[in-house]
């Protein structure tokens, strides 16, 4: 059954049945002006539309791939340690093996046969991509010449941008990712010990100023040449928590597009400044609270995975170790055929997806008003309720209200299910994971943790099992409050 | 007079080869060396070994 919802790479050309008869009228993605559909200007949307990071719909489609061919940066951050590399380890900033850009193209070749939900290749260090220039640009020429659709994006701290914003737009990159954690020296000081600019080390305040003020003209740059510009910055609480709502308000007055904010890993074990000075890490809430303090008015990011510089795949997975260089063959030839039939695929499951969407909306609306409630749904992606509860390294998490079903976040959890059996440990984990949440939508789940999350307060629901998110969320909410109506009545 | 790379240090991210003025670092199998006859500490050309500004690892590029 699962293999009917989640879009597996496609392995043959027959490709997936439609899970349930086709929606009267909307076969395809023509359906409907996408403008309405995803509040985004057409243009904006033609751009955005097959980017898993910059479109939280996409994401649910499409994948990503790192190359990690820069490896050199001209600042340091106290939230990372260049020397430490596990691969276990998911955050930015981490490889497994650097790649020369000729390696790098043979891995996208690769990658592009084997995954066919494959849109986009970024660089994303594991130093800085505009710093570390030379190597960025030769894997994106070379890659070009092979597979010229796939779409480029890069990530940078900005320093060094306006020294490649000409060679940024003549590539067709279209997609930048600026790191910006201050828009105030005094607080940049105690995020970043130095930077290096124009042959020098600079130190303390000085460092970020001019990283401030490089930053802001990378952001003027890339909205000259009309590059879609997204923004992360790494919330740290009791050092720029609250003055991120400052940097939102001048990052979107800049023109960005979106704000990503994450929240700051300091584990100690990575050896981080952060993480040595114990640094603690923002809880879910405190995240939460600060996004939806910037979700007025603003595209906010929320689905973002803090992936890792040579992550593969879709969002919420990473299959860089199945393309390890040693297992990547001296010669490959690029197949366009798997990319090409899954987009057709995708195509008809979004006009789709849009529909349940859309009628999810109404039968919200029509509720009397009632609560706002957050519900975490585990979903292998696609877009679907599809995962075993004790399969999810994940929940989603959506708000649910009569004004419709909207995407919070993501939580991480601990596998649940491991070796066949379940682990009460993790399962209080994946518990407390869960506070704030009102229910759980998934597709099966064991008597015993049902139970476990049921005592907890916690409702439990399979009855929506491989439904559209929206459309069982919004069926779950109107039966759930409808009975409640009646009781009271 | 000339400057090291501390081996077991050296992240081999790279950022001292093209910024060396002099070409006086290579890679040598997982990490970067610095050849002392090429090697002028960048005396008269910067204000600091560059090498040593760029390096993210603390004690890594020092005086030989």
């Amino acid at each position: 059954m699962s293999q009917l919802i989640h879009i597996q790479p496609l392995e043959s050309k027959g490709g997936i049945p439609s899970p349930r008869p086709q929606t009267e009228g909307c076969a395809s993605s023509a359906c409907g002006k996408m403008s309405d559909a995803h509040g985004l200007a057409d243009d904006i949307w033609e751009k955005v539309k097959d980017h898993p990071c910059y479109s939280e719909e996409a994401h649910q489609y499409f994948a990503r791939m790192h190359v990690a061919v820069a490896p050199a940066c001209n600042i340091q951050c106290n939230y990372c340690n260049r020397k430490y590399d596990c691969a276990n380890e998911s955050r930015p900033g981490v490889v497994s093996e650097r790649l020369t850009p000729e390696q790098a193209l043979r891995k996208v070749i690769a990658v592009a046969n084997e995954v066919s939900q494959l849109s986009v290749l970024g660089i994303a260090g594991p130093g800085d991509a505009c710093y570390d220039w030379e190597k960025t640009k030769e894997t994106f020429e070379e890659v070009a010449k092979v597979i010229p659709d796939v779409k480029f994006c890069l990530s940078t701290n900005g320093l060094a941008l306006a020294d490649c914003i000409d060679d940024i737009a003549k590539m067709n990159i279209d997609h930048v990712t600026l790191t910006i954690n201050m828009v105030d020296p005094e607080i940049g000081a105690k995020i970043y010990p130095w930077i290096f600019f124009n042959n020098k080390r600079w130190t303390g305040i000085e460092a970020s100023r001019i990283l401030h003020e490089r930053q802001m003209l990378a952001l003027e740059l890339l909205k000259e040449r009309g590059i879609l510009t997204k923004v992360n910055s790494v919330m740290i609480p009791d050092i720029n928590d609250t003055h991120l709502l400052e940097v939102n308000r001048v990052v979107k007055e800049k023109g960005a597009f979106l704000h990503n904010i994450m929240p700051l890993i300091s584990d100690p074990a990575h050896g981080t400044h952060f993480g040595l000075t114990g640094q603690r890490e923002p809880s879910h809430q405190e995240l939460m609270a600060l996004q939806n303090q910037l979700a007025d008015g603003t595209k906010l990011m929320r689905h973002c995975r803090q992936c890792r510089a040579d992550a593969i795949g879709l969002l919420g997975e990473d299959r860089g170790q199945a393309f390890s260089m040693d297992k990547i063959p001296e010669t490959l030839e690029y197949n366009p055929a798997n990319r090409a039939s899954y987009r057709e695929i995708v195509a008809q499951e979004r006009g789709e997806h849009l529909q349940q969407k859309k009628s999810a909306e109404r039968k919200l609306a029509e509720l009397e008003a009632k609560p706002t409630i957050l519900a975490a749904v585990v979903s292998k992606q696609g877009g679907r309720i599809n995962q075993h509860f004790g399969h999810a390294q994940e929940f989603q998490i959506y708000e649910v209200s009569p004004y419709g079903v909207k995407f919070i976040s993501h939580r991480k959890i601990p596998l649940y299910c491991a070796e066949g059996n379940g682990d009460d440990q993790r399962l209080d984990n994946i518990i407390t994971a869960l506070e704030g949440i009102q229910a759980v939508l998934c597709a099966r789940i064991g008597d015993c943790p049902r139970e476990k999350l049921e005592k907890a307060g916690i409702e439990v629901n399979v009855a929506y099992a491989h439904d559209w998110i929206e459309s069982g969320l919004s069926s779950w909410y109107a039966a759930r409050f409808s009975k409640e109506n009646r009781r009271i009545a | 007079m000339s400057y090291k790379i501390v081996a077991e240090n050296c992240t081999a991210c790279g950022a001292c080869e093209f910024e060396c003025p002099n070409s006086a670092i290579k890679m040598k199998g997982d990490v970067f060396i610095i050849d002392p006859n090429s090697c002028t500490e960048c005396d008269g050309q910067f204000d600091e070994p560059q090498c040593a500004a760029i390096c993210p690892m603390p004690d890594t590029c020092i005086p030989a």
